[in-house]
This record gives C-alpha cells, sequence and structure tokens, in this order.
C-alpha cells in the first residue's frame, strides 16, 4: 500500500519559540551538544493506489500545510 | 435571559447580524446577547452548513475552538459551506468581523493577510490586556478616538499574529492595522504584548476595509458589570458605519 509520509515544519524566517524551549529543557537535563531544535508535525497518509505525489502537494497546498508560515516536505513509499 | 443594567443608545439603528456557529464554537451566545440584549440588535445565530447570507447586514465569525482547532486552529472551519457564502458577503463590501477563533478562520481561508502561531510563551492566556486604537477612521473603530487606549480580555493559546515585513510594511501603510496591544498608558512594550505577535499587532483589517479580525474579546467587555464596556463601541462602529 502506498504511503504519504509528509513533514511540516515552521519556514526558517518564521521564528521557532517552541524548538527553544525544547532545547533549553534538554539543556537543563544536562544534554548541552544540542545547538538548536526545529519542531514540526508529522502526518502519514495510506493512499489508495491510484494516488500520486501531486494530488498529495496539493493536499498539503490547501489544508494540511499553512504557506504563510509553513514548509512541507512529501515523501511516497511503498510498505506493508 | 438576564436583564440588562445598560440600555442600547436611543439612537442605535438596528441592522441583522449573522453569527455564525462552527462545531466547536462557545462564544457565539454572548456575541448574540451583546447585539440583541445590549445593543438592541437583530442578533441570530447561522449554523456553519449555512450557505445563505443574503438576509444578513452584517456577520460576525465568533470565539471557539472550532473543530477542536485540529490541525490548526481554523484550518478546517475554512472549508465549511457557509465561508463560500461568507466570501460572496465580504466582496459585496458587507462587515465581517472575525473574533478570536474567528480572526482564525479569516486568516486560514485567506480573507485577512497573515498567519497565527501558538503564544510566544507556548502558554494559553487568559487575561485583561490594554489596547491601543491606531486607525479611528476605520468602520469598525470609529465611535474611538485616534490613539485611544481599551481595556479588553483575552484568552486564546494561539494568538502570535505573523506577517512578513514586507507584507506587514504594506498593511501598515494602509492602515490596516487596526488596534495593538500597549500599557495602560498606550505604549507598545513587550510585557504588554500577551502572545509575541508582530509589532503588537491585536486586530488588522482587510485592504478594502470591511473585514476585521481581533483577538481580543469585544463582547466580553460591553456591559460594565463585566468589568468594561469598551468592547461596545466596535459593534456600535460597524452599525453607524453600515446602516
Amino acid at each position: 500500500m502506498p504511503k504519504a509520509k509528509i513533514t511540516i515544519s515552521l519556514k526558517p524566517t518564521v521564528l521557532d519559540a517552541q524548538g527553544t524551549v525544547v532545547q533549553n529543557a534538554l539543556r537543563s537535563l544536562g544534554f548541552d551538544t544540542v545547538e538548536g531544535v526545529h519542531m514540526g508535525k508529522y502526518i502519514e497518509l495510506d493512499l489508495a493506489p491510484g494516488a500520486d505525489e501531486a494530488q498529495v502537494t496539493e493536499m498539503c497546498r490547501q489544508l494540511l500545510a499553512n504557506p504563510v508560515i509553513e514548509q512541507y516536505s512529501i515523501a511516497i513509499v511503498n510498505e506493508g | 435571559m438576564a436583564t440588562t443594567l445598560e440600555s442600547p443608545s436611543p439612537r442605535l439603528a438596528v441592522l441583522r447580524w449573522g453569527v455564525v456557529t462552527f462545531p466547536g464554537s462557545n462564544c457565539d451566545l454572548d456575541t448574540v446577547h451583546v447585539l440583541g440584549q445590549v445593543l438592541g440588535q437583530d442578533a441570530q445565530i447561522v449554523w456553519h452548513e449555512e450557505t445563505q447570507l443574503s438576509g444578513f447586514d452584517a456577520l460576525v465569525l465568533p470565539g471557539g475552538f472550532a473543530h477542536g482547532d485540529y490541525l490548526r486552529a481554523g484550518a478546517v472551519a475554512r472549508f465549511s459551506p457557509v465561508m463560500d457564502a461568507a466570501r460572496d458577503f465580504a466582496e459585496s463590501g458587507k462587515p465581517v468581523l472575525g473574533i478570536c477563533n474567528g480572526f482564525q478562520v479569516l486568516l486560514e481561508a485567506g480573507f485577512l493577510p497573515g498567519a497565527m502561531r501558538r503564544n510566544h510563551s507556548q502558554n494559553f492566556v487568559c487575561d485583561w490586556t490594554h489596547l491601543r486604537v491606531e486607525n479611528a477612521g476605520s468602520p469598525f473603530l470609529n465611535r474611538y478616538s485616534a490613539g485611544e487606549v481599551l481595556r479588553i480580555p483575552v484568552a486564546h493559546g494561539e494568538g502570535n499574529y505573523f506577517a512578513e515585513p514586507d507584507v506587514l510594511a504594506e498593511m501598515e501603510r494602509n492602515g490596516q492595522v487596526l488596534l495593538r496591544y500597549c500599557t495602560a498608558s498606550g505604549e507598545l512594550t513587550d510585557a504588554a504584548n500577551p502572545n509575541g505577535s508582530v509589532g503588537s499587532v491585536a486586530g488588522i483589517s482587510n485592504a478594502r476595509g470591511n473585514v476585521m479580525g481581533l483577538m481580543p474579546h469585544p463582547e466580553r467587555a460591553s456591559e460594565r458589570l463585566l468589568g468594561s464596556d469598551d468592547g461596545a463601541r466596535l459593534f456600535e462602529s460597524v452599525i453607524r458605519s453600515f446602516s
């Protein structure tokens, strides 16, 4: 079954305050080798055999990501 | 229904207001109460599947958590059937007001520029704020004076307004920045900004000026009994401008 694995994250020009909070939390636990934290969303779509990457791009563009502040990457894989 | 302690100004015209209820909206009844009971307007709930808005003079998208804010606040609600009719409504020049979640829906639906992010502190903020009137020429603010400071509450987790610098600059040139968070004396400081929004922006309009979105809740500050009635004049401005 084809799956779309989509990662959505903030554009680099948008401040990732949540990432900063998590980085500080890691530091306070002693993990001081982390130089940056970038938070995002992971969405997995189970696709019917006819689906293609262009459709998934449209899904990201219309709904799954907000193009004003977010960027996305798509990987289509065959699993199971 | 509770009786009101204040009666509406006798000279207010009566507009027909539609207040949209999405699944998860929770400020719809408060908004209808202020419009109907406090301001003597003809205010009705409009279910999000309604496709006919021609009977209304003004539209409000109220606060709440439409579709649980799932994916992003307003991301799903923007596709509700009512939003197609709302688009025609806005394009005909009639007023559309988005409060809190309603503002988020208008941003996701492209009625207003920019986007909302999670509050900078990562915390939900429920508190009074002071707002400075940046454009008293707006049809939503003409009952206020330029630079007037209002006391209005906020309650949100995703109110951190963002627009690219060139977009924000254009909005400022066009008078689309309507309200900013400020101190009681009207200064813009980080401490006075509850969510980290760019330029301390609390409320904006579209280029044409007939669509407004704001994160604070004017319907929670329209009766002195609740601590402030500074919000009532926002609705009164709409009545004056569009009647």
